[in-house]
């Protein structure tokens, strides 16, 4: 490995960790914004041009916050929970590809940090990891709300991680590799060629499942307010709690970038062909990526503002009762399909 | 990559060490996810990366995380809740380890043969041959081992619905 190959790598580390962090900071804000135009009101629209710059504005408050440490905590698992939970959920975007390839300086550059050759496995090691964020910020806090919020979302988690990863079975039996650049390159051409229509049910279990995964509402029972106060991270302040926000929304950025790339072709902007359009493709690649992210990013807001909660009896009977059977079955008619089509 | 095989080899013993010799649950708990951690990097220095990923999946993601919820729900990591060890046990416990790291260490230093085939890199990673070892070769004890699986958790079913009663 040379010197321009480590380079070329440490700008793409950086260039994608600087994307994600960018990108929290936008979805707060629109989070915040588009909750005020459901509900009728305005939102935050004083900070810099249309409010704009109120994420920085909240991000200077959680750095000038006392950062309190209550007396009756486990002191290093309480310290370490909160790095526990971002730096997987950070990790995580490293091997999902954001755009065509790009040729610079004579070199064939994939938009992507690491090409992994068990690509969907990364990512499903990953997420299981951040649960261990989850169940010991609960438990190290030592105080009810947190421990049940953690207990929840252990059982959550694994409830709903199988149910995911077996959507995401029938995708793999459909392209016969685990790595992420095939299972684009076997989208592309016709929009028709997209998982997503290809394979329905699989997408509706992976989107109700990624759902479940980010803790976002309708499943959001490990912090639900009204009965939990604020779940695991009850007992957090300052820039630690910040680091719970911050771990959340690049946990949807990351499915939302995942559920693209699984199902809608990644960066493939149907009936074109980017790879032989130069640095134009390229663009437009990257540009599709970006766009269909955003919309996802947008469904996980819409979906916040409009959906109550699930009880917990609820989501587990949905997950083990209905959404798993419905998901074995599905692999059940997809690898009958191929075994008498091939 | 010697240097970094030695650094994950030296973390994967000693975080081993410290899940026995913690008195908390769940600092063991933790120190036990390090523990495969490193023993999936070791696979990942192997080029062994479905492994490594199988690894970190099912015991760092699924089985360890089961365990914690136990030791959560019985709340035994609270204080070092386990009883002092005898005189008697201690030495006992001693002289099994003693006997075991003997008997290891005899099986891979002279028993030769088996222990020491080299595999096939590109083979032990490839998702393929390990599916088509697993349903050809290997089919008699992976059915085996299902069925246990299966047995265990009718007797869960079962111990949970008696007690209800």
């Amino acid at each position: 490995m040379d010197f321009l190959a480590l380079l070329i790598i440490c700008v793409k580390v950086l260039l994608v960790f600087a994307a994600t962090m960018l990108t929290v900071l936008l979805m707060i804000y629109a989070e915040r914004r588009i909750s005020a135009f459901i509900q009728g009101r305005l939102g935050p629209n004083r900070v810099g041009p249309h409010g704009l710059l109120q994420p920085i504005a909240d991000g200077i408050k959680f750095l000038m916050k006392e950062d309190i440490i209550p007396a009756g905590v486990d002191k290093p698992i309480y310290l370490l929970a909160p790095a526990m939970l971002l730096i997987p959920a950070l990790m995580t975007f490293a091997v999902i590809p954001f755009g065509s390839d790009i040729t610079l300086f004579g070199r064939n550059i994939p938009l992507q940090v690491a090409d992994v050759n068990v690509g969907i496995l990364y990512i499903l090691a990953l997420t299981s990891i951040g649960v261990y964020g989850l169940v010991l910020a609960g438990w190290a806090s030592n105080s009810k709300y947190p421990l049940i919020g953690g207990l929840r979302s252990s059982a959550q988690l694994i409830s709903y991680e199988l149910t995911m990863g077996l959507a995401i079975v029938s995708i793999v039996l459909l392209s016969g590799s685990l790595r992420l650049n095939d299972i684009i390159s076997q989208q592309q051409g016709h929009f028709l060629s997209w998982n997503v229509f290809k394979q329905p049910l699989a997408f509706l279990i992976f989107l109700i499942a990624v759902y479940a995964e980010t803790n976002r509402l309708p499943f959001d029972l490990t912090e639900a307010e009204q009965e939990l106060v604020g779940g695991y991270h009850t007992e957090y302040s300052s820039m630690k709690f910040a680091m719970f926000y911050m771990a959340e929304y690049a946990n949807m950025i990351t499915a939302a970038a995942l559920t693209v790339t699984l199902f809608f072709g990644g960066w493939d902007l149907p009936f074109l062909n980017e790879t032989s359009m130069g640095m134009l493709g390229v663009v437009l690649s990257v540009a599709a990526f970006i766009l269909k992210t955003a919309f996802f990013l947008f469904l996980f807001i819409w979906v916040r503002w409009t959906f109550p909660r699930f009880r917990y009896d609820q989501l587990m009977n949905l997950g083990w009762k209905v959404m798993l059977p419905l998901a074995l079955f599905n692999i059940f008619i997809t690898a009958g399909y191929l075994a008498l089509t091939i | 990559m010697t240097f970094l095989f030695y650094f994950v080899a030296c973390l994967t013993i000693i975080s081993a060490l410290f899940v026995v010799l913690n008195r908390n649950p769940v600092y063991s708990a933790v120190m036990l996810v390090l523990c495969f951690f490193s023993i999936a990097t070791l696979y990942l220095l192997l080029e062994a990366y479905f492994v490594a990923v199988l690894e970190i999946i099912i015991y760092a993601g699924a089985i360890m995380v089961l365990f914690l919820f136990v030791i959560m729900l019985l709340d035994l990591g609270r204080e070092a809740a386990l009883p002092k060890l005898k005189k008697l046990d201690k030495a006992l416990s001693l002289f099994l380890v003693v006997i075991i790291f003997l008997g290891i260490l005899t099986l891979t230093m002279w028993a030769g043969g088996d222990l020491h085939q080299t595999l096939n890199p590109s083979s032990v990673g490839d998702i393929k041959a390990v599916g088509k070892a697993l349903f050809t070769d290997f089919l008699l004890p992976f059915e085996v081992a299902s069925l246990l699986l299966l047995v265990a958790l009718i007797g869960t079913v079962y111990l949970a619905k008696r007690r209800v009663k």
